[in-house]
């Protein structure tokens, strides 16, 4: 990576000598460890750099064993969330000089753990997939695209953002108790389709977000909206379908 | 290491957008199965962000027939043009397709899909700028990859996740080859799984990570083109490989076109508008490989900004702040989380990025991978999307047009698929079809060599960027090919750490960088062969267009021994007559 140095570019941050960082990794190998166990390194990294380059920087130079997930590395695909310094965040958008040189990383919690920074994301999928996420639509409207007003459109911008990295529902205190809840995640990618215009699917989802495992698990503790890397307001798409359940009105 | 068996109607490859669109197709018509080594929704179709072109003339007046032009002119008449008449025809068709799939586009005040601006695409043969663009806001890809997905989950699409595909299986030797299956790697467990099918289409993406600044995943390593250049299959075009002009100075993270679309300037350490001196029509909205060559003469000149004089200034400052919210949210929030500047006060440092392959798996119209110069198909073999070459491209995409690429090519691959498969028997293949891969997992797990595999990526992409990317030179080039080649030495003699059977990302990295090697090679040999500059190949040396030559799609094939052979084949001619490309 390019580094360059002038107080005055706008790029001075990046430009910084090389700094010391820490990293003390929370580890499990299935093939060998009975529990989990820490690990710590050092690496040396320009501070502009983000925390996946220096989770890069000891599984290409110094362990090639250090296992996690990542794929754009810019805060699009969802891949690489965990916990770092005790919240969730993704690695590839959080730069050393904002967060400090002392890094403690954890896998997610409430999936287990298959090793090191990977869980197993399959009970999140299945989750977002059992709250029917895509568009419900009995209109045939012919050869030619549906109209949707500006306003209409918007009403559900805000859930559309959702990568499903996971951050938002492994924060959830009651996901950790009780992994039957389908969790925020899910109830984003309902939110998405129950608030769009064009969509009839609206009651057999609020039905099934409606039963024990659904949105009325929340107590509302807003770590969902916190740990969100797409600064969705998550706690309140939550309560928009809690009332359209409970006013019976999308 | 376990080895399963599976038997399917058909198997697609990728499960990015061009993956997910030709499921769309197979399911309830074939047995079908979709290998990702991610997870769907994790694939870079996501990180696209301006918009997808279509003639919809929501907006303004607008013929696909422009925008066949625009292709054909942006692509420096390398491109097919019977294969671009389809593309910009059936652009209409798959925008209204996803509309009804339910992808939530930005709307007009009457509700009708919006459309803007982007680079290239012009009213009327190149008068002036058209509003061809349908998007959602600036994140398009990402809601074109999410509603692909969402559509295979609502018809019950089966995926293998996390399942890398490593070898393709044949039946049949030399020229009577067919199809019939993969082999696939669990990450989960370290299990092999031989899936026998009558077709497999590959939907693998780019191999943009052969560069150093890449607005690539780290996940793109051309592993469709890899394995098939592996087995024989030549591949397309691979010098004309595209540098995006707005990367993050530094990181090379993606800066959508529509950032110009919308009226952002790029401006020198002069402060500038350098883009009209060199398109004086189009000014900013210039393709994508006249900007980079543009930015690139403006740092050689000494007019660079920074420290360094190595970057320049895209200038979002003068647009209404609420414009910028509304219709470039993300990127501005990329430029504040990476450079900490922002965007609505200060101009944003940028160098181009590498980006986007043109070239890859040679294909005709209905995604069926061919073999030749002669258009031979290989039976019940396809590709589609950034892997693939149509060639509808050319030598220079036109911004939003691999969106269009992957809908549009995905849907003929998965329905020629469909239809392949109901006509031909199931494939014999014989047991044992995984023992090339698992002596290869076995050897590279038991290498006591000395060659780290960062090392020798690090080392290729740094000569990839130098040498091989904006401006070339028969020197340059050759300092690439001997760095590859010596590279493709160091390679027989790596040493991976983990010798482990789950989630073993050292091993998978490992056989990535073989496909990143045999294809950088390919790229620099068929670079230097190609004596002229067309798109977004530039030499230096020979500064000109030359159509008595080099009017030719470049094979390059991997021989045996390891070396590279080039073929050549012809371009088909269509409507438009090779002019000079100004704008």
């Amino acid at each position: 990576m390019t580094v360059t140095e002038s107080p005055a570019s706008p790029l001075a941050d990046k430009a910084k000598e090389l700094v010391r960082v820490h990293l003390r990794i929370k580890r499990y190998d299935p093939e060998t460890d009975t529990r989990p166990r820490w690990q710590e390194f050092e690496v040396e990294m320009s501070p502009g750099d983000r925390v996946l380059d220096a989770l890069h920087l000891v599984k290409w130079t110094q362990d090639g064993t250090l296992t996690f997930r990542r794929s754009c590395a810019h805060g699009v695909c969802g891949s690489d969330a965990m916990v770092i310094n005790g919240e969730n965040k993704l690695a590839c958008i959080n730069l050393i000089k904002n967060i400090g040189t002392d890094l403690t990383i954890e896998p997610i919690r409430g999936l287990e753990v298959i090793k090191d920074l990977v869980v197993d994301m399959e009970p999140f999928f299945a989750q977002h997939r059992s709250v029917m996420p895509y568009l419900i639509a009995h209109d045939d409207p012919g050869y030619k695209e549906r109209l949707q007003t500006q306003e209409d459109r918007d009403r559900f911008d805000d859930t559309t953002k959702c990568i499903l990295c996971a951050c938002c529902t492994t924060s959830c205190p009651i996901y950790w108790a009780n992994s039957e809840y389908v969790g925020p995640a899910a109830i984003v990618s309902a939110h998405r389709f129950i608030f769009d215009s064009r969509d009839d699917g609206a009651q057999e989802r609020l039905d099934i977000l409606n039963q024990k495992s659904g949105v009325f698990r929340c107590k509302t503790s807003f770590n969902c909206t916190e740990a969100c890397p797409r600064g969705i307001k998550v706690t309140q798409a939550i309560e928009e379908v809690k009332r359209a359940i409970l006013y019976d009105r999308v | 290491m376990n080895v399963h068996y599976h038997s399917y109607d058909a198997v697609v490859v990728g499960a990015g957008g061009a993956g997910l669109r030709a499921a769309i197709e197979l399911a309830g018509e074939a047995r079908t199965a979709v290998l990702t080594k991610l997870y769907p929704t994790r694939s870079h179709t996501g990180a696209a962000q301006g918009g997808m072109c279509a003639a919809l003339a929501n907006v303004e007046e607008d013929y696909w027939e422009w925008h066949a032009f625009d292709t054909v002119k942006g692509g420096d008449y390398l491109g097919d043009q019977d294969a671009i008449d389809i593309m910009c025809r059936e652009a209409i068709d798959a925008v209204i397709d996803l509309e009804h799939f339910g992808l939530p586009f930005s709307r007009t005040p009457q509700g009708r899909i919006d459309q803007r601006r982007f680079g290239g695409h012009t009213r009327n043969h190149g008068e002036a700028p058209v509003r061809r663009a349908c998007y959602a806001a600036d994140r398009t890809g990402h809601m074109i990859l999410h509603t692909l997905y969402q559509r295979c989950v609502a018809k019950e699409v089966n995926f293998f996740n996390e399942f890398q595909v490593f070898d393709v299986l044949f039946e049949g030797e030399g020229a009577d080859r067919r199809a019939a299956g993969v082999v696939a790697y669990e990450m989960a467990t370290g299990d092999l799984h031989v899936f026998v099918s009558k077709g497999v289409l590959f939907a693998t993406g780019g191999y943009g990570k052969m560069f150093k600044i890449s607005s690539n995943a780290h996940t793109l390593t051309g592993d469709g083109p890899g394995v098939l250049f592996k087995a024989g299959i030549p591949m397309e075009d691979l010098e004309f490989y595209q540098f995006h002009p707005t990367g993050i100075y530094g990181f090379g993270i993606l800066l959508s076109e529509a950032a110009r679309g919308e009226g952002g300037i790029l401006r020198n350490s002069d402060g500038e508008r350098f883009m009209e001196r060199v398109a004086p029509t189009v000014k900013d909205l210039a393709p994508r490989d006249m900007v980079s060559r543009a930015i690139h003469a403006e740092i050689k000149a000494g007019r660079g900004a920074g420290p360094k004089s190595d970057y320049v200034y895209l200038d979002l400052t003068h647009l209404p702040p609420e414009q910028i919210d509304s219709k470039l949210p993300d990127i501005t929030d990329f430029v504040r989380t990476y450079l900490g500047i922002e965007p609505k006060k200060d101009p944003i440092p940028i160098q181009p990025t590498a980006h986007y392959a043109m070239g890859g798996i040679p294909t005709n119209v209905h995604g069926e991978v061919i073999v030749d110069d002669h258009n031979t198909v290989l039976p019940g073999l396809y590709a589609a999307g950034e892997c693939a070459c149509v060639s509808v491209h050319g030598a220079n995409r036109l911004g939003t047009n691999s969106l269009l690429d992957i809908v549009v090519f995905g849907r003929r691959g998965g329905k020629a698929m469909a239809e392949y498969v109901k006509n031909v028997g199931h494939p014999d293949v014989p047991r044992g079809a995984e023992v090339k891969v698992r002596e290869r997992i076995e050897q590279l797990k038991a290498g006591t060599g000395s060659e780290k595999v960062g090392d020798i990526r690090t080392t290729l992409q740094e000569s990839m960027t130098l040498d091989a990317s904006v401006v070339r030179t028969d020197e340059s080039l050759s300092d690439a090919k001997r760095t590859v080649e010596e590279l493709k030495a160091q390679y027989a003699n790596i040493k991976i750490d983990d010798k482990g059977e789950v989630f073993n990302y050292d091993l998978t990295e490992a056989m990535e960088l073989g496909h990143l090697l045999d294809l950088a090679h390919g790229l620099v040999v068929g670079a230097q062969a190609r004596t002229e500059s067309r798109g977004a190949h530039w030499r230096d040396d020979y500064p000109t267009r030359d159509d008595q030559n080099w009017m030719k799609h470049t094979l390059a094939h991997l021989e045996q021994d390891g070396s590279i052979r080039l073929s050549y084949k012809q371009v088909v001619a269509g409507n438009y007559q090779p002019m000079e490309r100004k704008y």
